[in-house]
């Protein structure tokens, strides 16, 4: 006898002690999304001042083809698609995190003052110290790290109501940006001019010094994820009925904030605070599978996909010019916004 | 299987609710815990539930503190209905019903025959089967409550608390609902511990009624030796008669009329 989910499910048991349920549309978007993103990645493979068709992306990622192909491909460009990837899916699934957390689709890393106070680190840093690769990072890092733990204590009374989270991070985000103004106008004009550049979000100059330590710590969050199986859906449902499941509220839910914040903090030292991806994806993604609660997989193969599909354009719609993604996520994600706040306010 | 508390003493924040309480659930039976409103009945069912931790004594499952268990095997021995759930938007009803599974599930174990066999277990036995693939948002509060108790249920604990199950359901949802309760204890030897609002309810389902005033447990026992016109006085400040209630022969409480004309 089978259970009803109400949806085609797989059921799979190739072993005693081995079983898994899996969601058969979710699964479908997931590939559907992925297919997608990696389009768009040999288009943007083959684009630019040296144009390729996808066949010789294809070829020169596959090692065959001239010098130069394999040479534009895989050395200039390649590097560039792959943290557009990785990225989004960080992006993508430090929002589905907070989101779950809190409750609430505001309750996005972006919108509760990560992105900015990475920002202010970054800042710190260059005025302090200038502005190599690693010190950029480490100084977002520490400032979204600095940032999550002041929200976090701000917004705590017994467990963490997302509102309140949501509503002192808008609080703590806005004095941040105070802050930042008043350090790009107090700098000398080179630090000023550096930091504003990185501060638009942009995956402009990323090479494959940066792809391996992205991947490996998205990965290894990513993992971490997976590690915590159902719990995130279980937080879902109120802390009560997490807690009669068997799940250590507090412990967990701190677990998860650690996760997402570390998952902000990683995309933001590579490539600066990208908004709105991690706030769309999430609930893009719900739309489109239509999964009880926020789930973690479909938001990753979103934001991975809004990522990619939006670098592309940066890098292509005024071509030569070349935008930073930050801008482009804005203008979308920024439609994307209005109408969120239009329907949560009817609500 | 057996839970108690030893000497607790329970509050949030700096307010004590609670101070040196002790209770024994009796194993196999039906207990339910009855008092006036802010008597501390949830909040002594949240420690036993060790949602909540005491500042002072211990909660006792199968003899050991439940807080030094881990919390996924306690999950295995003990579930728990509680008041406020949120249904995440889009569930259906079985899904919800399949999370009562997680105490039994592993990372690579997720949906193994057992968990499938409770999952339907637990939807016959509420009721609830042909409501299966529908979403909890469109049903009935009636339904959704048995679909929340189907989850509890498929945790397969050999104990369960409900926190005030009846609340918010019309009174043949309540009556078929707690008469589930019998059956479950009935069949399977489940030991029951809710709080209830209604004393003619709690009179008649309960094997053993716990009598809470401001805090204290004031009587316990069964329910035809503790309910008494003079305790219900005492404890909630209402006059009544105690009728034989024809149907159970459990007590009845009928309140005193202060307005209507009393004949005889």
């Amino acid at each position: 006898m089978s259970v009803d989910f109400g949806r085609r499910v797989l059921v799979v048991r190739p072993h005693r002690g081995v079983s898994g349920r899996l969601s058969v549309r979710p699964a479908l978007v997931c590939l559907a999304l992925l297919l997608a993103a990696l389009a768009t990645g040999v288009l943007a493979l083959g684009a630019g001042e040296f144009t390729l068709t996808p066949s010789e992306v294809l070829g020169a990622l596959a090692g065959e083809g001239t010098r130069a192909a394999r040479l534009v491909v895989v050395e200039w460009r390649l590097p560039r698609v792959l943290l557009a990837l990785v990225i989004g899916a960080a992006l993508g699934l430090a929002g589905a995190v907070f989101q779950a957390l809190t409750g609430n689709p505001l309750g996005s890393p972006d919108v509760i003052g990560f992105g900015t106070g990475a920002y202010t680190g970054v800042l710190v840093v260059t005025v302090l110290a200038g502005n190599g690769y690693y010190l950029v990072a480490a100084g977002a890092l520490a400032g979204g790290l600095a940032t999550a733990a002041v929200v976090y204590l701000l917004a705590h009374r017994r467990g963490v109501p997302g509102f309140r989270l949501i509503i002192v991070g808008i609080a703590v985000s806005a004095m941040l940006a105070s802050v930042n103004q008043w350090f790009i106008v107090t700098v000398d004009l080179q630090a000023a001019f550096a930091a504003m550049l990185w501060g638009q979000g942009s995956l402009n100059g990323l090479g494959w010094a940066q792809v391996t330590p992205v991947v490996v710590t998205v990965g290894a969050l990513g993992l971490l994820l997976i590690g915590y199986g159902p719990r995130l859906s279980l937080l879902e449902m109120g802390e009560d009925a997490a807690a009669a499941l068997g799940v250590r509220v507090n412990r967990t839910r701190l677990a998860y904030l650690v996760i997402g914040v570390a998952l902000t903090a990683v995309a933001t030292a590579a490539a600066g605070p990208i908004s709105f991806v991690a706030l769309a994806a999430p609930q893009l993604a719900q739309r489109l599978t239509r999964t009880p609660g926020i789930a973690l997989l479909p938001s990753a193969a979103m934001g991975a996909c809004l990522l990619m599909i939006s670098d592309f354009l940066a890098q292509r719609a005024f071509a030569p010019t070349q935008l930073p993604v930050g801008v482009v996520t804005v203008s979308v994600g920024g439609l994307y916004f209005v109408w969120l706040l239009v329907r949560q306010a009817r609500r | 299987m057996s839970l108690a508390a030893r000497d607790i003493t329970i509050g949030y924040d700096r307010k004590t609710i609670s101070e040196h309480l002790d209770l024994v659930v009796p194993e196999g039976r039906i207990t339910a815990i009855i008092g006036p409103n802010a008597c501390g009945k949830s909040t002594l069912l949240r420690a036993l539930s060790r949602l909540l931790k005491p500042s002072a004594g211990e909660v006792l499952l199968d003899g050991r503190d439940i807080h030094t268990r881990p919390a996924r095997e306690v999950a295995r021995r003990l579930g728990l209905l509680p008041q406020s759930s949120v249904a995440p938007d889009g569930i259906t009803a079985a899904e919800l019903v399949a999370r009562g599974r997680f105490p039994h599930q592993r990372l690579i174990r997720q949906w193994s025959a057992e968990d499938e066999a409770a999952v339907v277990a637990a939807m016959a036995a509420t009721g609830v089967t042909e409501l299966s693939g529908e979403l909890v948002d469109t049903l009935s509060g009636g339904q959704r409550q048995r679909v929340w108790v189907a989850m509890v249920l498929a945790q397969q604990t050999p104990i369960v608390l409900l926190d005030e199950p009846t609340t918010f359901l019309d009174i043949a949802h309540q009556i078929e609902l707690l008469e589930l309760c019998v059956r479950l204890n009935r069949e399977q030897g489940t030991t029951m511990l809710a709080v209830l609002h209604d004393l003619n309810q709690a009179a008649r389902y309960a094997d053993h009624l716990v009598v809470m005033k401001a805090g204290a447990i004031v009587a316990q026992g069964d329910p035809r030796a503790v309910l008494t016109a003079e305790l219900v006085a005492d404890v909630f400040g209402l006059g009544c008669r105690i009728i034989d209630d024809p149907e159970t022969h459990t007590p009845l409480v009928i309140p005193r009329s202060g307005v209507a004309r009393r004949i005889g």
